[in-house]
């Protein structure tokens, strides 16, 4: 049977008459207030912490998906050869890429691509990391930042240069382009 | 006109616009904007929140450091906020309500609210020609060695006064719902004007014992007879203990147990606040004001509120009498208390109504609300009987056994 009856519990003249349920409810609104109460006034170990002002950073995992980042390896070079995966594959189509060549003068002409724009647009990204796991350079990772503000819509529009300035440098990591062929 | 001047009595003027200055605006007023502070942060450790701490003294604008959190739980300067709030709000009228009943409706709250403050006995008597050796030493003439009674006005028809103006106060909710032109207000002021009615009728027959009991109707000299002969539910000292009294004490128990539960119906507070239930009536009959308008709503709730408790504690708590008084050398005596007495019992009347008040909130967040006939069943098939047979009993019981 899909019809479940419950059946109404049969109060005691005491429950009826709010006089035992009054104080049952009593007790637990006041057992609350006051193991609030020494939590706050810091009598008792608090199990939540007042945000701006203590934060969690120290505890998050190795694998928080913070805000995604471009990366440099040891020589200062792009990573990104921008073979735009993660723009593909990117769910909310956050990313968006503007190849460029690299001119032949260059000591890392043999790379022959990297990004001349790269922008992920920051309201858009749901952190899912899938960029991070498509990349075949080892080039963009989600780092650990979190609070992402902005005043405008134009300030969280990640450019090249503000991804690289999260990135930063990351090194040891597979580095195909430094053999020689 | 010079005789009709004469026969002013300045002293009695000036002390009585001192002592409403003093009652309305330095112990009501901000009283209610700290017991608005006190139902968030109560309400907030009660469901394990922490409630508003953020507002301090901003001394980091002025360069310093830190900024001032009183006693170190911060949030103390919220009602400050909260009142700025509100006066910078647009104050914003619809088109489509009654103007002028729109804007008398939030005055008709407040006021009647505040009026009733002048019969409560908020202290016994102030005896300032204690200071007259400071004055003289200053070179002032001093005080007449009449004590000031600490009341507004002593009338002869305390709870009576109280409850006629208390009653005007359903006039402001129902004007409200009535005048906003709006479905969810007009409910609000609907069901507020039954359910007033039908608990106003416990309210005042709830109190028929006490007054047999003192065998008067001033507040004053109520508090007066429960300071020497022990509160009506703390006999325990003067003519307390006779065996009338005690056996009195089961029908003002009662008394006050109904006195207590009409007062929260009265009140429009949680078991009963059919008014402004905000999960079927979005908040009622104040949906459509803003600003400083739905604040004098809010404050005329809490000033009821306030009112309330002091007529409780009046009638069956002692008013501003200390427990124990007359044995620890605390008690009251006509024209020779001194001058710091009559300062620490307005204190422990203030102490008396701020537990109230705190039980008020407490009894908000811990029962779940009434439906509509549930409330109307309570009101009238049990709460106005139990207050008759109420009536009853104790006057069987002063019959049985006489007082004095």
């Amino acid at each position: 049977m899909a019809t479940i009856f419950v059946k109404r519990p049969k109060l005691a003249w005491h429950e009826s008459f709010f006089l035992s349920t009054f104080a049952k409810g009593l007790k637990i609104t006041l057992g609350h207030a006051l193991k609030t109460f020494l939590e706050i006034t810091g009598k008792k170990e608090k199990v939540t912490m007042e945000y701006p002002e203590q934060k969690w950073d120290k505890h998050l995992p190795e694998y928080y998906r913070g805000a995604p980042a471009l990366v440099t390896d040891e020589q200062d070079r792009e990573r990104c050869v921008s073979c735009q995966l993660c723009e593909f594959i990117c769910p909310p189509k956050a990313i968006r890429i503007t190849p460029g060549e690299i001119p032949s003068d260059d000591p890392w002409a043999k790379v022959e691509k990297r990004p001349k724009e790269f922008d992920i647009d920051m309201t858009r990204c749901i952190y899912c990391g899938m960029c991070e796991e498509v990349c075949p350079e080892q080039a963009i990772y989600l780092r650990k930042d979190y609070a992402i503000t902005g005043e405008s819509r134009a300030e969280l529009m990640h450019d090249k240069a503000k991804l690289y300035q999260i990135g930063g440098k990351r090194v040891g990591l597979v580095n195909k382009w430094n053999e020689l062929k | 006109m010079g005789h009709l001047l004469a026969n002013i009595d300045l002293t009695f003027l000036i002390a009585s616009v001192v002592k409403i200055v003093f009652l309305t605006f330095l112990v009501i007023l901000p009283m209610v904007a700290y017991s608005v502070y006190a139902e968030r942060r109560f309400s907030a450790v009660i469901q394990d929140r922490v409630g508003p701490n953020r507002t301090g003294i901003p001394l980091t604008l002025f360069g310093f450091k830190k900024d001032i959190q009183i006693l170190g739980i911060g949030g103390l300067t919220q009602p400050m906020a909260d009142g700025i709030k509100f006066l910078l709000k647009e104050d914003f009228t619809p088109k489509s309500v009654n103007a002028f009943y729109y804007w008398l409706a939030p005055c008709l709250t407040m006021v009647p609210a505040l009026m009733t403050c002048v019969v409560l006995p908020f202290g016994s008597e102030l005896r300032l020609s204690d200071l007259n050796g400071l004055l003289s030493w200053l070179g002032l003439p001093g005080f007449s060695t009449v004590p000031v009674p600490s009341v507004i006005a002593d009338l002869s028809v305390g709870p009576l006064y109280t409850f006629a103006i208390a009653s005007l106060g359903v006039y402001g909710i129902v004007i409200a719902g009535w005048a906003s032109n709006s479905k969810y207000p007009f409910l609000g002021g609907v069901r507020a004007s039954a359910q007033m009615i039908s608990y106003e009728l416990s309210l005042g027959l709830s109190i028929i014992p006490v007054l047999m009991v003192f065998g008067e109707l001033n507040l004053a000299k109520m508090s007066i007879y429960q300071d020497a002969n022990g509160w009506l539910l703390l006999p325990l000292w003067g003519e307390g203990l006779s065996w009338a009294r005690w056996a009195l004490w089961i029908p003002m128990g009662l008394s006050f147990c109904i006195f207590v539960v009409a007062m929260f119906a009265e009140t429009n507070r949680l078991p009963f606040d059919m008014a402004e239930c905000e999960t079927e009536l979005v908040a009622g009959y104040h949906t459509e004001y803003s600003s400083m308008k739905f604040a004098l709503f809010f404050l005329g709730e809490y000033a009821a509120m306030i009112i309330g408790s002091g007529l409780a504690v009046t009638l069956f708590l002692g008013g501003w009498s200390i427990p124990f008084g007359p044995l620890i050398g605390l008690g009251y005596a006509a024209g020779d208390t001194p001058l710091w007495l009559g300062l620490l019992h307005i204190g422990v009347f203030l102490v008396k109504i701020v537990a109230f008040i705190l039980f008020f909130i407490l009894i908000r967040w811990t029962l779940p609300r009434f439906r509509f006939d549930q409330l109307m069943k309570l009101g009238w098939m049990v709460m106005f009987e139990l207050a008759l047979f109420n009536v009853l009993l104790t006057a069987l019981l002063m019959w049985l056994i006489p007082l004095k």
